[in-house]
């Protein structure tokens, strides 16, 4: 492979102001980490019930989680966590299990309080016990992926291909994944259905209607997966599966993608900010948690920072996808995930009509490559250039996966000619999947050979953009990540920290708040397991493109 | 450049004027073999190719071929028989937008929207609103120029006023997916009767009603002044927006 030339060499970037940069990014995402640390949110707290294994909903398909949560909301509010006075009810009204006592307490014949001294203890224990329980279901599920991945393997090829499902129907969705699967997907993505991010719950059960996508629930997650194990077996490589820890529910689904054996999930720390208007406090608590989670879990996480070139310049705005991948990189390190776990994303966004855009592409997605040279990124096709003439949108394609190749990218979401056009037809999936097998065919080693000029235009670019980000993290700095967000710094959407959905669900920690879930995955066994991964996933990172 | 054209009848043109020739791609739902091959050149014979030639044939996954057919086809086009319908406002791109608001309005125009009454389905308002958008379009948050307040579900119709009073909203949109014992009709009518209380008549914000079941000619009996359909795209609205509120006005005024 490249070997000789590593890949942080061919940019000649300052090694002084790349660490300047990290720097600026610690900085800017350590308040926030204090402001998760000293808060907890409605879906966190609905996250360690799933874990303490509470399923199911009530007849109206509201979950039992949430009417737990509510009804000991309702008695002594949110900010004691919900696993005090929770496991405290279950001893005192002598109750089998939690999902029991949901029940009661929807009934209306529990009263939840906050327990003190030897039953606060008793409690706490009951909670840890519980919890741990639940921790251990999605450490096996881990073991269970590296099991099956050392007995299928990896894809042969980097990078992953990765191609999306959304149909609304899972029963449609799974004939479909697996035959992509057979046409050469490494990852499948089942697209969510439009609004699922704004619902305050985790929809129950296998669905069959959705808008444009299909819901994210325990069951649809549980027979995606058990389908792409039978098509990682027919095709002797595993196959893994994506789905989205966004919107209001992101730690019950990041949660539930650890139960089931998700393989990478979505999962932005600014994106429900800035796209879905969600609270920011809210957003940051819940990321914090649901990272914890991804990270004990094995899960790659998928960033979002294609979606700024959606709404801004590509050029322009180029600097705040670097600014963002950084902020991402602190936040992720800082909730336990290692390298091999940061699909950080970017996108082949530029107007095609200007001069030199190519360059200014390959500029770009080296510039990525070298700052984050062991995490796995995620590069996501053209999507506002694509017209209705696919015939040039099949060539943009081409280029953005020629790209890919020559920077060494980790995941590489397949363009479809008709992006701007219709859902894609199994034959527009072919078409695409044949342009990718094409390049990386015919290119796939150029990353070896392709050196930009020292000095040159690309070097100049890449130093420009990181220069810029530079700046956009001092001024960051300078007034509080918080302010930036309200002030509009990125993408162009002002979102003050006390506006925004999902607020009322957001309480500042009590003194004597406990959260099982949370000791258990800052505690020194996930640190453990988490570091004993590193190596090996690492390694596998840096396998040779080809 | 205007098109060379030999009278208002014309054919396709492939490379000499007459010829008819088109190209097409589909797919069948067999196997790649013969008659699948056949099967193909039928269906372009129907569709009216004389003579297709299949110039590729590729199958995909199990049971499924894809087809390139080239082809002449018979027939003809009347171009003074076309008939368009025209939208009764120019569709907009988001800078045009910008740019009509930011001269003529000389101010960011106030939009308001929420789900009122019992609703709680906040999908229409947030394709329409959110950044997000849909259908690769991004809502109305992205225009620089209007400044949207989103009050979101179950809103009341008295705060739905105070807010559009408090925003000096230029308009208001609002979002009913519910339809269950005509909630949508009821709700809407409710709306506007109170927004006609509240404001005098010169003052009063434009009122725009969305929802997959609404008819759209049935505005004037609601009460409102626009209703869209399925599959409304936010940049539709902020046209009509445009439109209906400076556009339009300047008109009236001249």
């Amino acid at each position: 492979m490249s070997g000789s030339v590593t890949a942080a060499g061919k940019l000649d970037l300052d090694p002084a102001v790349v660490r300047t940069a990290r720097r600026l990014a610690r900085k800017a995402g350590g308040p926030v980490v204090e402001l998760a640390r000293s808060h907890t949110t409605v879906s966190v707290e609905r996250a360690v019930l799933r874990l303490a294994g509470v399923t199911g909903a009530d007849p109206d398909g509201i979950p039992w989680v949430n009417r737990l949560v509510d009804a000991v909301t309702a008695d002594v509010g949110l900010g004691h966590g919900v696993a005090l006075p929770a496991f405290h009810a279950l001893a005192a009204e002598g109750v089998g299990d939690l999902t029991l006592l949901a029940q009661k307490a929807a009934a209306g014949s529990v009263r939840f309080a906050v327990p003190r001294g030897r039953e606060a203890t008793a409690a706490r224990a009951a909670a840890r016990r519980s919890v741990g329980a639940g921790l251990r279901r999605v450490d096996r599920r881990r073991a269970e992926r590296e099991r099956l991945i050392r007995r299928h393997g990896d894809p042969p090829q980097r990078p992953w291909i990765y191609l999306i499902v959304a149909t609304g129907d899972i029963y449609e969705d799974i004939p479909q994944a697996q035959a992509a699967a057979r046409a050469g997907a490494d990852v499948i993505a089942v697209i969510r259905s439009t609004g699922q991010s704004l619902l305050d719950y985790v929809p129950e059960g296998a669905t069959r209607e959705g808008f444009a996508g299909t819901y994210a629930t325990q069951e649809n997650f549980r027979l995606m997966r058990a389908a792409l194990d039978e098509s990682s077996r027919e095709l002797g490589r595993y196959v893994r599966l994506t789905n989205y820890a966004s919107g209001l529910c992101m730690p019950e689904i990041a949660t539930l993608a650890g139960l089931e054996r998700l393989d990478m999930m979505l999962n932005d720390s600014m994106y429900g900010i800035l796209f879905r208007d969600i609270n920011p406090i809210r957003t940051f608590v819940d990321q914090r948690f649901s990272r914890q989670v991804h990270a004990r879990a094995g899960i790659i996480i998928n960033t979002g920072e294609d979606n700024y070139l959606t709404t801004a310049d590509a050029v322009d705005e180029a600097h705040t996808v670097t600014v963002s991948q950084l902020l991402n990189e602190y936040f992720a390190h800082e909730a336990g995930l290692s390298d091999w776990q940061l699909g950080l994303g970017h996108a082949f966004e530029i107007n095609p009509e200007l001069p030199e855009s190519f360059r200014l592409e390959l500029a770009h997605a080296l510039l990525a490559r070298e700052l984050f040279p062991q995490a796995p990124l995620k590069w996501m096709p053209p999507t506002k250039h694509m017209t209705g003439d696919v015939f040039r949108g099949n060539l943009l394609d081409g280029f953005f996966n020629l790209v890919g190749a020559m920077t060494g990218q980790g995941i590489l979401l397949v363009g479809m000619m008709t992006e701007a056009v219709v859902t894609p037809w199994l034959s527009d999936r072919d078409v695409a999947l044949q342009n990718v097998r094409y390049v990386l065919g015919a290119a796939g080693g150029l990353r070896e050979d392709f050196v930009p000029a020292p000095g040159g235009f690309i070097q100049q670019r890449a130093h420009r953009v990181l220069a810029e980000a530079v700046d956009l993290l001092e001024r960051i700095v300078d007034g509080g990540l918080l302010t930036a967000i309200a002030a509009g710094t990125f993408g162009i959407m002002r979102r003050p920290a006390d506006r925004g959905k999902g607020l009322e669900g957001v309480a500042r920690h009590e003194p004597g708040y406990y959260n099982p879930a949370t000791e258990l995955l800052e505690g020194p066994v996930s640190a453990r397991s988490a570091g004993g991964r590193v190596g090996s996933a690492a390694a596998a990172n840096e396998r040779p493109v080809r | 450049m205007s098109a060379p054209t030999s009278g208002p009848i014309i054919r396709p043109y492939g490379d000499t004027t007459g010829d008819g020739m088109v190209q097409l791609s589909f797919t069948l739902p067999v196997p790649h073999d013969k008659r699948a091959e056949g099967a193909a050149l039928q269906l372009a014979a129907k569709m009216g190719l004389d003579p297709a030639m299949l110039v590729h044939a590729k199958q995909l996954g199990d049971g499924y071929t894809f087809f390139v057919v080239y082809g002449s086809v018979r027939h003809l086009v009347d171009v003074s028989a076309v008939q368009v319908v025209e939208r009764d406002f120019p569709l907009l791109s988001a800078k045009e937008v910008n740019a009509a608001v930011r001269r003529r309005l000389r101010r960011k125009l106030s939009v308001v929207g929420a789900c009122i009454g019992t609703d709680a389905h906040t999908v229409g308002i947030d394709a329409i609103l959110n950044v997000k958008g849909i259908a690769g379009e991004k809502g109305l948050e992205y225009y620089r120029e209007l400044r949207v307040t989103n009050l979101g579900a179950q809103v009341g119709v008295p705060d739905l006023v105070a807010a559009a009073r408090t925003e000096k909203a230029d308009a208001v949109l609002v979002s009913q997916v519910v339809t269950q014992r005509d909630a949508h009709l009821h709700n809407t009518r409710e709306m506007a009767a109170a927004f006609r209380e509240a404001f005098p008549a010169r003052r009063r914000p434009l009122l725009v009603v969305g929802g997959p079941r609404f008819d759209e000619l049935m505005a004037q009996e609601l009460g409102v002044d626009r209703i869209f359909g399925r599959g409304t795209t936010p940049r539709e609205v902020a046209s009509y927006l445009v439109h209906a509120l400076i556009t339009r006005r300047e008109v009236v005024a001249a």
